[in-house]
């Protein structure tokens, strides 16, 4: 047999092929388009870029997905981590991560509009059409503008929704990854005289450590692609605006095509770094296997 | 082996042939003639009664009309302009998209395909000029709304003794009034998904019709002045009076900025009324009728037009309206065209929904109750009519800077950071 060569082409041809179609080359037409006006006809530069950064509602959507970057990923795999050590030890497992992993099946569209109705505002006196605001008035508290005061309810609430779905996924990995963990383990541990919380921290998370960090990664990309939440319960009103709305109003809404352009690339090479260390991981793990 | 190949060989041929089937049927729609694909916004009560215009249409033609309705008109619009891919006859949003895509050369000079002279017959020079970009028609108007409204609640007035006012001084007394007994006067929804803060732009243009009368109006939604101008700014602090007042409006700013525009005048019909005064333009009708069907127009419910402030101006007539174009010239998308242009189909349209025909032949029998008859005698006797501001502005702004600063006014927010920053996006939308 004849090895590499015309051969070695031949087979990866259909793959690169798609590659290319499908990756390599939107991302270059896109970082091309970044560079052209309004309507992709003159070449204006870095234009786009400067506008975009001297632009407040881009700063407030840089503000708002480093606060997303930080709230999201931080409660989505903290929760996922207590819910998956916790489940673990309930008769009732099966059904709690159920009920848990439901959100998931949601749509961010449909999710969105499920929230909306639980953040509905009605003035005090008038009874309350939304649960959020119908446990403040039983507490005896005044309603909430949930979706309206900024810059930080409003920007939770969202926050809350998107971990309100993604939870679930975090947990279940996270579970598998605990339950992988071998028994012997913790038990000479708990034989050693180390308290549950000592487990935990000593031996189960150091363990479960790169499953943790994929989870955090997959939650990374995900909180920097973050639109449907935003677009359907705020638009980005009051101070909630986040870059992929924005791409998605320069886009669609005001028809300019450069600056849409420009915040993809943008966004790509915020989740580039993220990209390369989970892949780095992945190829140290793949090494020490 | 041999035979196996065989085998292979006759099964694919047997698929060859299947999917050739298969795409001949799911293409032979595509051929028969008698299609055209519509794109529009309407859906639920709209859409309805968009349908049953088409009846009369589809029966007599033969024509099979495929109408496909989204909220996110622009956004689809977009992105099949920009894949070859339109739909044969759009509804617009707005003039504003129109002028984009003439501009563009997406849409189909309609001289070619109506009769031009019946045309100026039918409708007031405006509302051709309108639909017109570069001496060209490229849209007709199938209906009006007329926005400069406040409805109120007949039964409610004459229980504690008050009158409708025929000036703004009036009217702010009657506020002050109504908030003087501990209730609020004005109902406001700001609220409407993604498009939220439109019909604040509303009041912000009946006051500018009010305060500087057609001319500045022209020059302002044409970017001539700027949007930190003394009149821009007095349009907007006379709408911060009421709107940001919370003593006037039910809920105060937090219940104005979450309320759904729909929603917003049932606060006018709950027992006690919870407001007063609601200003919204004629297609509101629909939405007090969905949610209490049991009201009675003129009774229950009625309107006055919105009054005058500075009587040099009078009152100005503000209105909006749903215009269709064509974006791809078949025989069938022309003969939908030329019906849809017929005083026929825009009385069926108006009729179901309660809204002002912009086209002189629709008789006055043909609405259903007296208000819209009302309202259309408004529109055709105003001495000044203006069409929409926002909608004819480029849509970084009337669909964009503008909204987003009613919501952050509203909010809270100074006015001259609000007015700068529409400015700001004004310059870059305009200028280009």
């Amino acid at each position: 047999m004849r090895r590499g060569g015309a051969w070695a082409w031949g087979f990866t041809a259909p793959a690169l092929l798609l590659i290319g179609f499908y990756l390599a080359y939107p991302t270059l037409a896109t970082i091309y388009l970044s560079l052209l006006d309004r309507q992709s006809q003159r070449f204006v530069g870095l234009r786009n870029y400067v506008d975009l950064f001297s632009s407040n509602a881009m700063l407030t959507a840089l503000r708002n997905n480093v606060l997303w970057l930080v709230l999201f990923t931080t409660l989505t795999v903290g929760l996922g981590l207590a819910l998956a050590v916790l489940t673990d030890r309930v008769r009732y497992e099966a059904a709690a991560k159920a009920l848990i992993f439901l959100p998931m099946a949601i749509s961010f569209v449909g999710a969105g509009v499920i929230w909306k109705f639980v953040y509905a505002y009605r003035p005090a006196g008038a009874p309350q059409i939304g649960l959020a605001n119908q446990i403040m008035v039983m507490l005896g508290r005044e309603p909430v503008g949930w979706l309206i005061t900024q810059p930080w309810v409003n920007n939770l609430a969202l926050i809350v929704v998107g971990v309100w779905i993604w939870t679930g996924f975090a947990m279940v990995v996270l579970s598998a990854a605990y339950k992988g963990i071998p028994k012997e383990l913790l038990e000479a541990a708990r034989v050693d005289g180390a308290n549950e919380w000592q487990v935990f921290w000593r031996i189960s998370l150091p363990v479960m450590q790169s499953t943790v960090a994929v989870v955090a990664t997959t939650m990374v990309i995900n909180v920097l692609k973050v639109f449907d939440i935003v677009y359907v319960m705020t638009n980005g009103n009051f101070g909630t605006e986040v870059m992929a709305n924005r791409m998605y109003k320069e886009m669609f809404q005001f028809r300019h095509f450069g600056r849409a352009s420009a915040i993809a690339v943008i966004l790509f090479m915020a989740i580039v770094p993220v990209m390369l260390a989970n892949i780095r991981r992945f190829r140290q793990q793949e090494a020490t296997r | 082996m041999q035979r196996r190949l065989h085998r292979t060989a006759g099964r694919m041929a047997k698929m060859v042939v299947l999917a050739t089937a298969v795409a001949v049927l799911f293409s032979l729609p595509a051929l028969g003639a008698g299609r055209v694909t519509m794109l529009g916004t309407w859906g639920g009560q709209e859409l309805e009664a968009f349908l049953k215009v088409l009846e009369p249409f589809e029966q007599e033609t033969g024509i099979e009309v495929e109408f496909t309705g989204t909220r996110d008109l622009v956004a689809v619009l977009t992105t099949r302009v920009a894949a070859g891919n339109p739909p044969d006859v759009a509804a617009l949003p707005n003039p504003g998209q129109m002028v984009e895509l003439a501009a563009e050369g997406h849409l189909v000079d309609l001289s070619k395909v109506l009769d031009m002279q019946t045309l100026r017959s039918q409708y007031a020079p405006v509302w051709l000029d309108l639909g017109s970009y570069q001496g060209k028609l490229y849209a007709i108007f199938i209906s009006a709304d007329l926005k400069s409204l406040v409805w109120y609640n007949p039964k409610a007035f004459a229980a504690r003794g008050y009158a409708v006012p025929t000036t703004w001084d009036e009217m702010m007394a009657l506020s002050d009034k109504i908030a003087g007994t501990g209730a609020t006067p004005w109902a406001i929804g700001l609220e409407s998904g993604a498009a939220s803060g439109w019909p604040g732009t509303d009041w912000i243009e009946d006051i500018m019709l009010r305060t500087a009368g057609p001319e500045v109006y022209d020059q302002w939604v044409a970017h001539e002045i700027s949007w930190t101008h003394p009149a821009v700014r007095k349009a907007w602090e006379i709408f911060g009076q009421i709107a940001r007042n919370p003593r006037y409006v039910y809920g105060g700013t937090t219940g104005a900025l979450s309320t759904n525009f729909g929603d917003a005048v049932s606060f006018l019909f709950t027992e006690p009324p919870r407001a007063y005064l609601h200003r919204q333009a004629t297609f509101i009708q629909s939405f007090i009728l969905q949610a209490n069907p049991n009201l009675v127009a003129g009774k229950d419910y009625d309107f006055f037009a919105l009054p005058p402030i500075d009587p040099k101006w009078g009152t100005p007539a503000l209105g909006a309206a749903d215009m269709v174009a064509m974006l791809r010239d078949t025989p069938e998308a022309r003969a939908l065209m030329r019906y849809l242009a017929s005083p026929e189909a825009q009385q069926r349209w108006v009729a179901a929904l309660g809204k002002v025909s912009a086209n002189r032949a629709v008789p006055m029998e043909a609405y259903r109750d007296p208000l819209t008859r009302k309202a259309a005698q408004i529109l055709v006797s105003a001495q000044v009519f203006r069409f929409d501001g926002s909608d004819l502005m480029p849509a970084a702004v009337g669909s964009g800077a503008f909204w987003e600063g009613i919501l952050r006014y509203v909010g809270g927010e100074d006015l001259d950071s609000v007015l700068e920053s529409i400015e700001a996006q004004a310059q870059d939308a305009y200028g280009r």
